[in-house]
């Protein structure tokens, strides 16, 4: 395996700005002051709502779209300032697969494959062995004289991997690359993007409007919200401590830990008088995330807890929870603050009568 | 029907062959730059210039717009200069081609706005000239389109060819009028216009089978 290289950032965003000219009402601001560097190595994942802006700093990275401010650096070179040679130039060393595959219905997977070598001006003699090789990588090996058309969604990304990793590239941009995908089809081309980033130390920056991808591959993430970076930083403490309300409905999206509808329908943000339940979000994280903390409220403070929600899952090498339970109002606060001393982040969500 | 007539329908069949192939291969040299041309060159496509997109597009409108007939009168200095003569078969070529060329580069630029704009994108993601972008992806992605397109092109010259017989141009329907109407020999005219048909028919199956061929974008039944 060789050796990752982790230092530095890959692409760096400084004070981005994109605007768009829009008829009839002026100026659009698609992206504002977005700051953003992406680890050289890593796999980096953007996330935002349809329209959030991620698309289009996604393009920006291959200059596909120009900054209208700021700058947005790849490998030392400045994209928005290079000149269009040297922009061709770039565009080979950042390898890019689309949310459709973009590729060419009139060529083989073969000729598909080969095609940003013969763009590139490689010698013929070079580009067969080359292409063989990529098509092997991604696995292709028996369809590499098909057309596009008689292949799945799964093997036609597979495809693009290999088109995209022809020239070598150190960047990868991956524009919702499974978002047309099933999810068994999805989880196949996550971890081959996840070999891939291991096995050759490319750094890829994925865009998605999924929490799933980014909690399956991504070891750092940025939410986009309305053309700004509301959150960023590594999966596992976004994920652990989600501070915008963006990323938390991205969350609960994913671990699929909603409250019951008799429960929610009856939820109210204050207390009541009388008898009544308090919700609470607990989010495991960090060391005590596999002790049986419930257990343990009740035994050692004895209090009932009721289960309302709950799953537990991996990111990365870590375990991490997310419950929803109920406790009785008036102990709340002293359940919380056993928890919270326990290092798990509670938060009331209301309560019920 | 004569040995003498047989021979005659014959020549002219080679006639009209002749004029439609080579105003067909002319109308494509030149036609086909100018529709991939003015498909590249619209405001916001990958050679925009829209000032000369628009000034192309006013001229190939402006040749499209004047009837066949009118044309062939109106060009025979041009014609003259070309061919050295305004009259003969070899003459009537100039005003078929002059009448192709616009009209085949409207159906190239019809194939090519086609393509898929995710693929212009992908191409210019690997860092690929405009000049590598039109050889290697619109053309290849647009050639069903085209090749349909031509195919058309040609069945137009094989109606187009008939005309000019006003300026001596000989072939099917020069013989059709000559000899099936001003000297009311009817089975003249019934064999020419069954000659046409079948010239007709044979271009449009040829071109259907020749697009089917280019065309990968639908899988097709791989019998073992």
């Amino acid at each position: 395996m060789a050796e990752k290289q982790t230092t530095g950032a890959a692409i760096s965003f400084a004070a981005l700005g994109k605007s768009f000219e829009k008829k009839g009402s002026g100026q659009v601001m698609a992206l504002e002051d977005v700051s953003l560097d992406v680890p050289a190595g890593t796999i980096t994942g953007i996330i935002g709502r349809s329209g959030a802006g991620k698309s289009t700093l996604l393009r920006m990275v291959n200059g596909l779209e120009q900054p209208t401010t700021g700058s947005v650096t790849v490998a030392g070179h400045d994209v928005g300032r290079a000149s269009a040679a040297e922009l061709r130039h770039i565009r080979r060393d950042v390898g890019m697969i689309f949310q459709h595959f973009n590729l060419l219905s009139s060529r083989t997977v073969y000729g598909n494959v080969a095609l940003p070598l013969e763009i590139a001006g490689v010698p013929s003699a070079e580009i067969k062995p080359r292409v063989d090789d990529l098509i092997a990588r991604v696995g292709l090996e028996d369809l590499s004289r098909r057309y596009p058309a008689e292949l799945s969604g799964g093997q036609k990304q597979r495809v693009g991997i290999a088109r995209a990793l022809a020239t070598r590239p150190k960047v990868l941009l991956s524009d919702e690359a499974t978002s047309a995908l099933d999810p068994e089809t999805t989880q196949t081309v996550l971890k081959l993007l996840a070999d891939i980033n291991r096995d050759l130390g490319l750094t890829i920056l994925l865009i998605t409007h999924e929490m799933a991808v980014v909690r399956d591959i991504a070891s750092h993430v940025a939410v986009i919200d309305g053309g700004r970076i509301v959150e960023q930083g590594t999966t596992y403490d976004v994920f652990a401590d989600p501070k915008h309300s963006t990323t938390r409905s991205f969350l609960s999206g994913i671990t699929g830990v909603t409250l019951p509808s008799f429960i929610a329908d009856r939820l109210q943000p204050e207390r009541p008088q009388g008898a009544a339940q308090e919700v609470i979000r607990i989010t495991f994280a960090g060391r005590h995330a596999t002790d049986p903390m419930l257990a343990m409220l009740t035994s050692e403070l004895g209090i009932a807890v009721n289960i309302l929600a709950g799953a537990i899952e991996e990111i990365g090498p870590h375990p991490f929870g997310n419950l929803l339970v109920s406790v009785e109002a008036g102990r709340g606060a002293e359940a919380r603050a056993y928890l919270e001393r326990h290092e798990l982040l509670t938060e009331v969500l209301g309560y019920v009568g | 029907m004569s040995a003498n007539l047989i021979n005659m329908l014959l020549e002219a069949t080679l006639q009209t062959l002749y004029m439609v192939a080579i105003s067909g291969a002319l109308g494509t040299i030149f036609g086909l730059p100018i529709g991939v041309y003015l498909a590249v060159s619209q405001r916001g496509e990958l050679l925009s210039s829209p000032a000369v997109n628009k000034v192309l597009g006013l001229v190939v409108n402006a040749t499209r717009s004047v009837p066949f007939i009118i044309l062939v009168v109106a060009i025979i200095p041009f014609t003259r200069l070309i061919a050295g003569t305004s009259i003969g078969t070899t003459a009537a070529i100039v005003p078929l081609t002059i009448a192709a060329v616009p009209f085949i580069a409207r159906l190239v630029e019809n194939a090519i706005r086609e393509v898929d704009s995710g693929l212009i994108e992908a191409a210019r993601a690997m860092g690929a000239t405009p000049l590598q972008l039109i050889r290697k992806v619109l053309i290849p992605e647009a050639l069903p389109g085209i090749t349909l397109g031509l195919t058309l092109a040609v069945v137009s010259l094989i109606g187009y060819s008939a005309m000019v017989g006003a300026v001596g141009g000989e072939g099917l329907g020069d013989l059709g009028i000559r000899y099936g109407y001003q000297r009311f020999m009817p089975e003249v005219m019934l064999a020419v216009v069954i000659i046409l048909i079948v010239l007709v028919q044979l271009v449009q199956s040829l071109g259907e089978g020749l697009a089917r061929l280019v065309d990968k974008r639908a899988p097709r039944n791989r019998g073992r």
